[in-house]
């Protein structure tokens, strides 16, 4: 690279030392989860030394019926809780946006709290107020996973919130009324002109929601009723009891699948800023 | 934007879901919490609310004073370490060619796309005494024995055997984990403001004499400081009631208030003194959000006058 021009200076990034420190800094990030799912193939029991190769301990977590709910159970809350809080965000988002009504600030800020305050302290008070209300146990499997959707919608809705109302900041409310002039009705411009504006918001904030839920422990390990499997829990239980090959093939797992999921989640985005390029 | 009066069925249309789901599931327990610190123990499940304060009273016992004091500090120590760690990842984000941009940026949030029980777990593995860091440790000290060997000096230098380091269950475990798990939180408000800095100013500062260390100081900390406080805000308060990673990575002299406040919950029953606990956590939170709205108003009075 002869003609590589010399180093300007504000061209931090081509510095030697920045560049060293952002690699050390990918490795500390990186290395501790690479080391996981290499050793999730590990053949040893104690797991601290690489024995070889082996798959063994997927078979087991595979045949680990108890993972095997929890698991279910974290997707079906994940799932669940993403489309909750995406519409009661969104929603949020277009009051906050478009009115102007007696009490704004302090709903603004009421929405703002759940992200700011210690994930412990809301964690204990859903468990007692599940604990108080108690709505589920009685009836049977999805409606045990009740308390905690209720408590990831609770705690994922205001950055979906968040999100969208960033996205409508930049709409021209001038399309509405063009929408109007030219005969749309109400619903009619808010299908057509407005929901499709934004799609981009939607999709990002129910992305956002959806790894939150997933990468939940606090909420759930505090809403959670003492028979319900969840992912996160049933992990927690079993690295308490000690860091096995199992626990890794299970935490591999979940890994593969958030990381499926978001680039699924990217992929329907980007015909979308395809558009937006077009337009 | 327009009054609510001109369209009230839409209006409430969008703000009632999100304002019931608040005021249902956030706002009442936290409302029943604050009530039970006002509690005594009737029974295994009862509690009268007897507006008694002896619960407030009980956490400010000295243990508790100092489990306080040891959980302010720890998340202290992990915030500055994750500011002084994130700051040059953010300036090398926002000064990257414009199309490496997504890519740094995405490496530095993949992460934590992971559960954070995951993340914690894998700083086992990484720190335990017979974990990566003391092996990577003891190749080292091999590598320096065989090196001094023939001087006669292995033995005065490296010692007689390699001693692993107890990097697990104590309070720099502790830390470590917590800047493991939330530099990111760290580095994205910090790239933000950095990547809206106005890069002419720099230019001004180094023409004009101002060295690049100086130009740092004096020109890019002042600027990125709104990043610079939202990203110790982000970090610090989750820091502060971490319970997860003190619980798997801290030993038994390394409890941190979110450690007491489960347990008064889970094995201790004790709701109105664990609901005392989350309350004043709740309140020093509000003070360091308070702390940074009153920094955040003297500065724009400043900014205008």
């Amino acid at each position: 690279m002869a003609r590589r021009e010399p180093i300007g200076p504000l061209d931090y990034t081509r510095r030697l030392w920045l560049r060293l420190w952002l690699l050390a800094v990918a490795v500390f990030l990186y290395a501790p989860i690479v080391i996981l799912v290499v050793f999730s193939f590990n053949d040893s029991k104690r797991n601290i030394v690489w024995q070889g190769f082996t798959t063994d301990y997927y078979v087991k977590a595979a045949a680990n019926a108890s993972l095997i709910e929890a698991f279910t159970n974290s997707l079906v809350i994940a799932l669940v809780s993403t489309v909750i809080s995406t519409i009661v965000g969104a929603l949020m988002a277009l009051a906050l946006w478009r009115f102007r009504f007696p009490g704004k600030p302090g709903l603004d800020g009421a929405v703002a709290l759940p992200i700011v305050i210690p994930e412990i302290c809301m964690g204990v008070a859903l468990l007692v107020f599940f604990n108080r209300v108690g709505v589920s146990a009685a009836f049977g499997w999805p409606f045990s996973l009740l308390p905690i959707i209720i408590g990831h919608v609770a705690f994922s809705f205001p950055f979906v919130c968040v999100v969208v109302r960033a996205r409508m900041a930049g709409f021209d409310r001038s399309l509405e009324e063009a929408s109007k002039d030219l005969g749309a009705s109400e619903w009619q411009t808010f299908w057509n002109v407005t929901v499709p504006f934004m799609k981009p918001g939607l999709i990002a904030g129910g992305l956002l929601a959806m790894t939150l839920s997933l990468d939940d422990f606090v909420i759930t390990f505090f809403t959670a009723g003492p028979g319900t499997l969840t992912f996160p829990v049933q992990v927690y239980s079993m690295v308490r009891f000690g860091a096995t090959p199992e626990v890794n093939a299970a935490s591999t797992i979940l890994i593969v699948v958030t990381v499926i999921l978001t680039v699924i989640a990217l992929r329907l985005q980007r015909p979308d800023k395809e558009a937006a390029k077009l337009a | 934007m327009e009054s609510w009066r001109a369209q009230p069925a839409v209006f409430w249309a969008f703000v009632l879901p999100g304002a019931l789901w608040l005021l249902c599931f956030f706002i009442a327990p936290l409302a029943l919490i604050w009530l039970l610190a006002f509690g005594e123990r009737a029974g295994p499940v009862e509690i009268d609310i007897t507006w008694t304060l002896a619960n407030y009273a009980g956490v400010f016992d000295p243990v508790y004073i100092g489990l306080f004091g040891r959980s302010l500090w720890v998340a202290t120590v992990a915030t500055v370490l994750a500011l002084v760690i994130g700051l040059p990842v953010a300036l090398a984000i926002s000064f990257a060619p414009a199309r490496l941009k997504p890519l740094i940026l995405l490496l530095i949030i993949l992460p934590f796309w992971t559960n954070i029980l995951i993340r914690t777990y894998a700083m086992i593995a990484v720190l335990r005494t017979k974990g990566f860091v003391n092996f990577g440790l003891e190749y080292i000290w091999q590598l320096g024995t065989v090196v001094l060997a023939p001087f006669g000096l292995d033995q005065a230098v490296m010692g007689e055997r390699f001693v692993p380091l107890e990097l697990l269950y104590n309070n720099t475990a502790v830390i470590f984990g917590i800047v493991y798990v939330y530099l990111p939180f760290m580095v994205l408000p910090l790239y933000a403001t950095l990547d809206r800095l106005d890069r002419s100013l720099l230019e001004a500062s180094l023409d004009l004499g101002a060295g690049q260390i100086r130009t740092f100081f004096s020109i890019i900390v002042p600027l990125a400081r709104p990043g610079i406080v939202s990203g110790i805000i982000l970090v610090f308060i989750p820091a502060l009631g971490t319970f997860l990673i003190s619980d798997l990575l801290g030993g038994t002299d390394s409890l941190l208030i979110g450690n007491v406040i489960e347990r008064q919950f889970k094995a201790a029953n004790n709701w109105p003194l664990g609901a005392a606990m989350s309350f004043v956590l709740l309140y020093v939170t509000f003070a360091v959000l308070a702390l940074r709205a009153w920094v955040a108003g003297r500065e724009g009075g400043l900014g205008k006058a």
